[in-house]
């Protein structure tokens, strides 16, 4: 085992995910399955690799900060669940 | 004959000469969607108004002989993971089921400055997330060859419709095989490029260090027709490539009498359907006996691929899906409080599938697994890379399967999570490595299915594995078969 129910729902609350209790030990049971495949990773001595960046660019891409577009917004509200005005609202954070 | 049958340079050849016009040739494909879709179920959204405008003001470019191009009127369908401006976009998750995107993927402005129609949608594995297309919020598509078998995945919405003539050619997205692999499946060409090659901005994100655009088509010079036109840097996405793209056509040539094919020993193990291998063998001795030097060569680090691919992915997606939290757009629930309403919303607007690989990513890159996980998983991905360079000092192009059977059917391994990974053992390794590789037909098994043959080249060769691709279909018909939709 690699990993328990208690796991599942910490990660759960770290990926803002509710779960039923059937999906905590389904998903238990799968993840500690795919875990264990994972752990043939470990046949291999890496302590000499670096870790992978880029597959083709060895350099970063730099460009000049300055404005290239106008943002309209109301094409950018149309989608929000609520608006006001022009504004996103959201649920109360601070009571 | 339909119109709707005729591949992209085809079409776009009578188009030429005038002898059809796009608005019948788009008339026809929407006949052909209303005629098998229901058995099919490849879109999710049609746009049947804007794509017959759109075909109209083609027409007129012709008549004027005004910017004409290889797309100008012709009808393409697109995976419902790339923006469309004002068309409806849901990557076939329910958190996005009415988004409509205020602008368009680069690739998609590039097909409408084209002149290209378009024509809808089309499914897909919610977020790009699996190999059967069956993990769509919506719908599972259905394989035009049989339709009790999955049509491969994730663009299998895409792949279907090419198979099934209710488009002239498609795009689609590929992470792990997504384009490779449901091309096989459904028996038609899909082409992954160079990752960096075509822009992925305005495509909603999956993996982002292995999401590429590529096209899925009816032969090999349709891909390179369709690659040629969305292909090229892109400042709105600082991953695109740089480097200036050839003319992709010139290199369908049909001379592979220097070329050097590499046949890895990892690729042919145990456990693959004996008829792919077989087509795999026999399309490897064709390519032979056409002039091309057959090199047995090594990629030792295969066997690791399948489980590095869903580390990274995974840890990638789960940081990417962190902006879906009902604020700005798409589903947000009513909950009590601000934590609850994201937990919520994040419950009913995903699917299985996702939570599942947002869990395990969430998981890898958690306090006290990133060294175990996500850098191990990094620095063997960097051994799967040099196993790739390494290969490429004794050969032109690699030659594999593209899956190890044929397309499975509906619900065999919705089950089994793992198995339904290890499905993309032959593409997977591609994409972590970055480099093209083009899935093309070469046989069908004893059932009718058909099979896929896995093309693979060096970092922005595309035109090397699009020369050995067009001189295998020059050899053989594979390419000419059509499902038939009236006995099913």
């Amino acid at each position: 085992m690699k990993l328990t129910c208690a796991d599942v729902r910490r990660v759960a609350v770290l990926a803002r995910l509710r779960l039923t209790e059937d999906e905590e030990s389904q998903l238990t049971a799968q993840l500690d399955a795919i875990l264990v495949y994972m752990d043939k990773l470990n046949q291999i001595d890496t302590s000499d690799v670096e870790p992978f960046s880029h597959a083709t660019v060895t350099t970063n891409a730099f460009r000049e900060d300055r404005v290239t577009n106008q943002a309209d917004a109301d094409a950018l509200l149309a989608n929000a669940p609520d608006r006001d005005g022009t504004f996103f609202k959201v649920p109360k954070i601070i009571e | 004959m339909n119109l709707a049958t005729l591949t992209l340079h085809e079409a776009s050849d009578k188009l030429g000469r005038r002898e059809i016009s796009s608005r019948e040739l788009t008339e026809e494909v929407f006949e052909r969607i209303d005629a098998t879709d229901a058995a099919v179920h490849a879109y999710l959204t049609l746009a049947r108004d804007a794509a017959l405008a759109q075909a109209k003001q083609a027409d007129e470019r012709l008549k004027q002989n005004n910017s004409v191009t290889p797309l100008l009127g012709i009808p393409i369908a697109i995976k419902d993971n790339f923006l469309t401006r004002g068309l409806r976009t849901t990557c076939a998750s329910k958190i996005l089921g009415d988004f409509i995107p205020p602008y368009d993927a680069t690739a998609v402005v590039k097909l409408r400055e084209a002149g290209a129609v378009i024509v809808g949608k089309t499914n897909l594995d919610e977020f790009a997330m699996g190999s059967s297309s069956e993990n769509s919020g919506f719908f599972p598509t259905r394989n035009p060859w049989n339709r009790e078998r999955i049509p491969g995945g994730s663009s299998g919405g895409s792949a279907a419709a090419v198979a099934a003539d209710q488009c002239i050619a498609a795009l689609g997205t590929d992470t792990g095989g997504s384009i490779r692999q449901p091309a096989a499946c459904c028996g038609v060409v899909g082409f992954k490029p160079t990752y960096g090659r075509v822009s992925r901005y305005g495509i909603i994100a999956f993996a982002s260090s292995m999401d590429q655009v590529g096209p899925l088509t009816k032969d090999v010079r349709d891909s390179s027709l369709l690659l040629q036109a969305i292909a090229g840097n892109d400042p709105a996405d600082s991953t695109s490539a740089t480097r200036a793209v050839p003319n992709l056509s010139e290199a369908l040539n049909g001379d592979i009498k220097a070329l050097r094919i590499g046949v890895p020993k990892e690729y042919f193990v145990s456990g693959m359907q004996a008829e792919v291998e077989q087509a795999v063998r026999n399309a490897i001795e064709r390519l032979a006996k056409n002039g091309a030097t057959i090199e047995a060569i090594s990629l030792p680090h295969t066997e690791y691929a399948v489980a590095v691919y869903y580390i990274v992915a995974t840890a990638e997606a789960s940081s990417n899906l962190a902006r879906y939290d009902g604020m700005r757009f798409g589903h947000r629930a009513d909950a009590k409080d601000l934590s609850e309403t994201y937990r919520v919303s994040r419950d009913q607007g995903f699917g299985a599938e996702v939570k599942r690989r947002i869990m395990l990513g969430t998981y890898a890159l958690s306090a006290g697994y990133y060294d175990a996980y996500y850098l191990k998983a990094q620095r063997v991905r960097r051994l799967i890379k040099k196993d790739f360079d390494e290969a490429f000092k004794h050969c032109d192009v690699i030659v594999t399967p593209t899956a190890p059977t044929t397309a499975f059917k509906i619900g065999e391994k919705t089950q089994d999570p793992l198995q339904m990974y290890l499905s993309d053992v032959y593409t997977i390794s591609i994409n972590l490595a970055g480099v093209p590789a083009l899935s093309l037909p070469c046989g069908f098994d004893g059932a009718g299915m058909p099979i896929g043959l896995q093309i693979i080249g060096k970092h922005f060769d595309e035109s090397t594995v699009l020369r050995t691709a067009h001189a295998y279909e020059q050899a053989t018909e594979w390419h000419l078969r059509k499902p038939r939709m009236e006995d099913r």
